[in-house]
């Protein structure tokens, strides 16, 4: 007798439950993301991945957005733009997600807008180029800082410093061909006078050949544009072949990594770099400093590894997207016109403040420059 | 003209470590007539094994290189005993392809063991370089070099002058004759694998601390060591060493001197040319191998 | 002679049939997406199954027929504005032209001698297309391939480019069918079956190898320019080395001497990847793992090996 209302209590509980959590799945917001994460850009994937599976854990835990708790699926580029359009369809046409975060490259990007603005699906990517944001696209976002600010940032402080002539040493990827081109681009501006540009291959082993060129041409400084562990190469060899004029990197090696990997080599090294590197020696009046403290010790504590600007680009993207979902039901062009509206919102990458003409929304503060001396980073 | 002696030097540098790899390819193709697509996976996990075992784990120097290399030739034996040997047709395509396979599993094994980033590890004696003629040379490339002739060297005399080197060239060139005359032939090949595979991990243990090492780096050194061994000629021991060297050294005129952006098509050109001009490659008699 | 005729014709109207029938009753575009990027894979596939399979020439560059079919007609058609359709023919001819250039002095070696030669044409082509960054817009990629019209029809991603693309297959796949049954086809049999002989009775080895590497290059280029107006940007590393082998990988693991080996190949390693998308971190490993086991069991690919396993089975049951 017993064992019959223990069964029939069992099947009226599940019965109430079903529909529940049918309604529950059905409210769902489904949002999709395309990162790196293995692959020669894994640097950034990696970091991009966690940061917003942990985001979206934190915002669950929160009660969700408007009661709708986040689904996020993440598939992985693996750096190939052929991949990232498997992906963005899958997601698009599979997964059914009302918006998108990522991807973390600028190939991998500019090969996915095309199907996410046909299918009108917001999307935030974690790529630097200028190109995904120039010309604006109604459906396409970026956090991260372009290479344009960054360029300009250095520039900024070479200009200070008096340098004229520089010697200019990048990658043969996009992130190098990008910076190349601001970098030849800005100079006159700032009054200084590229005299030589060589570059590199991402997995060299040495480049002494092309700095020794340089150094011959007699160049005020030297800057390297590129990701890990390239310039870490590149500083290895500077110090090598006893080169005192100052080296500048770009914020591609803005991680701690960059400095186990250089080791001795890497002090003065100047670089500009997101506020995330630096936060312990931030201003406490600085609204980012907070936001990064936050960020840094939930990274920190959940996975193993330092926190570095390239999962803030996730951190930021989320939450903006989480802000746009407020009030939206769902709603793709909601979430892309309260995306667009979007106004002071303090992250780790910077302040944003969308338009309708900028969709990236930084400006030239959110980054600093720092120079490394005796294994840390320093303000200058 | 300055910057000329320091082109060659780093044309040195970089050739040392095409030479080093070269060498362990051609002396498997030497005593097997295969060419093995993953060697640079092997150099991989040399460098890496070095990575934990010195580094991380703190071993003294001797021991963690011969760790290393025993890491190295273990898994060039596992790798011939399951691969190669089992193969059911031993056609070059098929082992080709069985290699290639073998390079791509060895990486996401690497990938999953060491994770994604790069190390990097200090050098074996003193960072500092030396000064020659103006123009700075790092210590580690002089052990690079040193490394490369003493394998050179040491295969050499090996295959020349010992029994077994002997048996395992009697093999490549006609393996039947060579059982024959009663050479256990299985063995040569585990051995001709598992020396190839050593020399592989001790290429890598000394490049490491002049590469970044991680997980992909053997891809484009594998590729390079390749065109480094057919330029000096396949099967060629000196050759490779020399062909490694010279590779080297027009890379880094060509960088120099022409453009940097085009310094890795150097590389295929000039094997494009030895290919179509002297296809035994610059030191070897030997001929074009046809299927 | 008819009853193979026969079968073929129903192979045809079987595929015919299935490529229909999933085009028009499946809604969901990211199903036919992963069609359609099969369809391209697969002329890769035939072109290379032609060279390798039946030739017996190892090329670990073609990809770079791939690079050079796209960026030719994204560059005429994107920044000069031709029509696109008439960019089609200039890839297949530029194709064509540098394959003809590559192939006659490369053609000559054989062995390991050939698979470097192809692979060092393969990275010289890639880092030309990298570094000529002016015309080809460099690592970072071209940007703004228009889309494929024809008249008043616009052939975006979805149904229709899934038809344009497989209605193409099925072209490439009679003119290759055709191609074995011809004399041409005889004498390629010849040569793989022993190429001395076949000089000996009088092949021209050298013209017959040349000519098929053309034709490999031309639906390279194809596969190229079907890609460029799907996904409407490209950049240097989806042609790069490491497609290449993919691509070896198809028609290895399909079989070689086999014109649905080629399908079959390029179906695995399309769906593979989609496939392993929860195990991200060891598709490497698994992807080496089947080339390896493929290659050590079935050397002549999955369609020999899968039969003979079903004869064996069929044996032991008898």
């Amino acid at each position: 007798m017993k064992q019959k209302h223990l069964v029939l209590a069992m099947l009226v509980t599940s019965l109430l439950i079903l529909p529940v959590s049918g309604a529950m799945a059905a409210n769902v917001y489904k949002i999709g993301g395309i990162f790196s994460v293995t692959g020669r850009a894994s640097f950034l994937g990696d970091p991009e991945k966690k940061t917003m599976e942990m985001m979206v854990e934190q915002i669950n835990a929160a009660g969700g957005i408007d009661g709708h708790m986040l689904e996020a699926v993440i598939y992985d580029s693996e750096g190939d733009p052929a991949k990232a359009v498997s992906a963005v369809n899958k997601l698009i046409h599979k997964d059914k997600v009302i918006a998108i975060i990522g991807p973390s490259t600028t190939p991998t990007t500019l090969a996915v807008v095309n199907f996410t603005k046909r299918a009108n699906v917001p999307l935030i990517s974690c790529a630097a180029g200028i190109k995904i944001t120039t010309p604006v696209d109604p459906w396409v976002f970026k956090t991260a800082q372009s290479d344009l600010l960054a360029v300009a940032a250095v520039y900024q402080q070479m200009k200070a410093a008096g340098i004229k002539k520089i010697g200019i040493l990048t990658v043969s990827n996009a992130y190098g061909e990008s910076g190349k081109k601001q970098l030849l681009g800005q100079a006159e501006k700032f009054g200084i006078q590229v005299i030589l540009n060589e570059s590199f291959g991402a997995k060299d082993t040495d480049t002494t050949t092309q700095l020794a060129k340089i150094k011959a041409a007699g160049p005020d400084a030297i800057i390297c544009w590129g990701t890990n562990p390239g310039p870490a190469v590149v500083a290895k060899n500077a110090k090598q072949l006893k080169i005192d004029i100052p080296l500048y990197q770009s914020h591609g090696v803005g991680s701690p990594k960059f400095i186990e990997l250089a080791g001795d080599a890497a002090n003065g090294n100047i670089l500009p770099t997101g506020k995330i590197l630096v936060t312990s020696l931030l201003d406490d009046s600085d609204p980012q400093k907070k936001v990064l403290q936050d960020y840094q010790n939930a990274y920190e504590n959940k996975f193993s590894g330092n926190v570095s600007g390239f999962g803030g680009y996730a951190y930021d993207a989320v939450n903006l997207l989480a802000g746009a979902l407020k009030g939206s039901s769902g709603d793709k062009q909601k979430i892309r016109d309260n995306l667009e509206a979007t106004k002071g919102y303090v992250g780790a990458t910077g302040e944003f403040n969308f338009t309708p003409q900028d969709h990236n929304g930084l400006s030239p503060d959110a980054f600093v420059m720092v120079k490394i001396k005796n294994g840390t980073w320093t303000l200058l | 003209m300055q910057e000329i002696v320091q082109y060659l030097f780093s044309g040195i540098t970089t050739g040392a470590v095409y030479a080093v790899i070269a060498v362990g390819l051609s002396m498997l193709y030497s005593s097997t007539e295969l060419i093995n697509f993953a060697h640079g996976e092997f150099v991989m996990i040399g460098a890496l094994a070095m990575v934990t075992l010195w580094v991380r784990i703190g071993l003294p120097l001797p021991v963690a290189m011969a760790g290393a290399v025993a890491a190295g030739c273990l898994l060039g034996l596992m790798f011939e005993r399951f691969a190669i040997r089992t193969a059911r047709n031993p056609e070059p395509i098929t082992l080709i392809i069985i290699t290639v396979g073998a390079s791509i599993f060895l990486k996401g094994v690497a990938m999953i063991i060491w994770g994604k980033d790069p190390f990097s590890m200090p050098a074996f004696s003193s960072h500092e370089s030396i000064e020659i003629f103006g123009a700075a040379l790092l210590p580690q490339s002089i052990w690079i070099v040193t490394a490369a002739l003493v394998l050179a060297g040491g295969i050499h005399l090996f295959l020349k002058q010992t029994l077994t080197g002997k048996a395992m060239v009697a093999c490549a060139v006609n393996k039947k004759a060579a059982w024959l005359s009663g050479i256990p032939s299985e063995k040569m090949g585990i051995l001709a694998f598992g020396i190839s595979a050593g020399c592989g991990a001790v290429a890598g243990i000394f490049i490491a601390p002049i590469t970044m090492s991680s997980y992909d780096m053997g891809t484009l050194l594998g590729i390079k060591g390749f065109c480094a061994a057919m330029i000096g000629g396949l099967g060629s021991l000196w050759g490779a060493f020399a062909g490694g060297l010279l590779l080297g050294i027009l890379e880094s005129m060509g960088a120099g001197l022409i453009s940097s952006g085009l310094k890795d098509a150097i590389a295929f050109v000039l094997l494009l040319l030895i290919l179509y001009i002297r296809p035994g490659g610059l030191f070897a008699a030997k001929e074009a191998k046809r299927f | 002679m008819t009853d193979n005729k026969k079968t073929i014709w129903i192979e045809y109207l079987v595929f015919i049939c299935a490529v229909s029938v999933f085009g028009l009753a499946t809604e969901n575009t990211y199903y036919l997406q992963i069609m359609t990027f099969i369809g391209i894979n697969t002329l890769l596939a035939l072109g290379l199954n032609m060279l390798m399979g039946y030739t017996g020439q190892v090329s670990l560059g073609h990809a770079a027929f791939y690079g050079i079919g796209a960026y030719t007609t994204a560059i005429l058609s994107g920044t000069y504005g031709m029509n696109p359709w008439l960019a089609l023919v200039c890839a297949v001819a530029a194709a064509v032209l540098i394959a003809f250039i590559v192939g006659l002095p490369t053609l000559r070696l054989s062995g390991y001698y050939l698979a470097m030669g192809t692979l060092g044409f393969g990275m010289i082509v890639n880092i030309v297309l990298r570094e000529w960054a002016g015309v080809t817009g460099g690592a970072s990629g071209f940007v703004g391939i228009p889309m494929l019209e024809a008249g008043a029809l616009v052939f975006m991603s979805g149904a229709g480019y899934y038809f344009l693309v497989w209605g193409i297959v099925f072209a490439a796949m009679i003119i290759c069918r055709r191609l074995l049954a011809s004399r041409t086809g005889r004498a390629l049999r010849a040569i793989h079956d022993g190429e001395n002989a076949a000089v000996a009775i009088g092949i021209n080895t050298h013209f017959l190898k040349l000519e098929i590497f053309m034709f490999s290059a031309a639906l390279g280029a194809v596969a190229g320019f079907l890609y460029a107006h799907f996904v409407l940007f490209i950049s240097p590393e989806s042609f790069g080395f490491m497609f290449s082998i993919k691509i070896v990988t198809m028609v290895v693991i399909g079989g070689m001497a086999s014109v649905w080996g080629a399908l079959l190949g390029a179906a695995v390693l399309t769906l593979l990847p989609e496939v392993l998308h929860g195990f991200a971190e060891y598709e490497m490993i698994v992807f080496g793992l089947i080339l390896m086991i493929v290659m050590i069991f079935m050397p002549q690919g999955l369609t020999r090996g899968i039969m003979d396993m079903i004869r064996t089975a069929g044996r032991a049951r008898a």
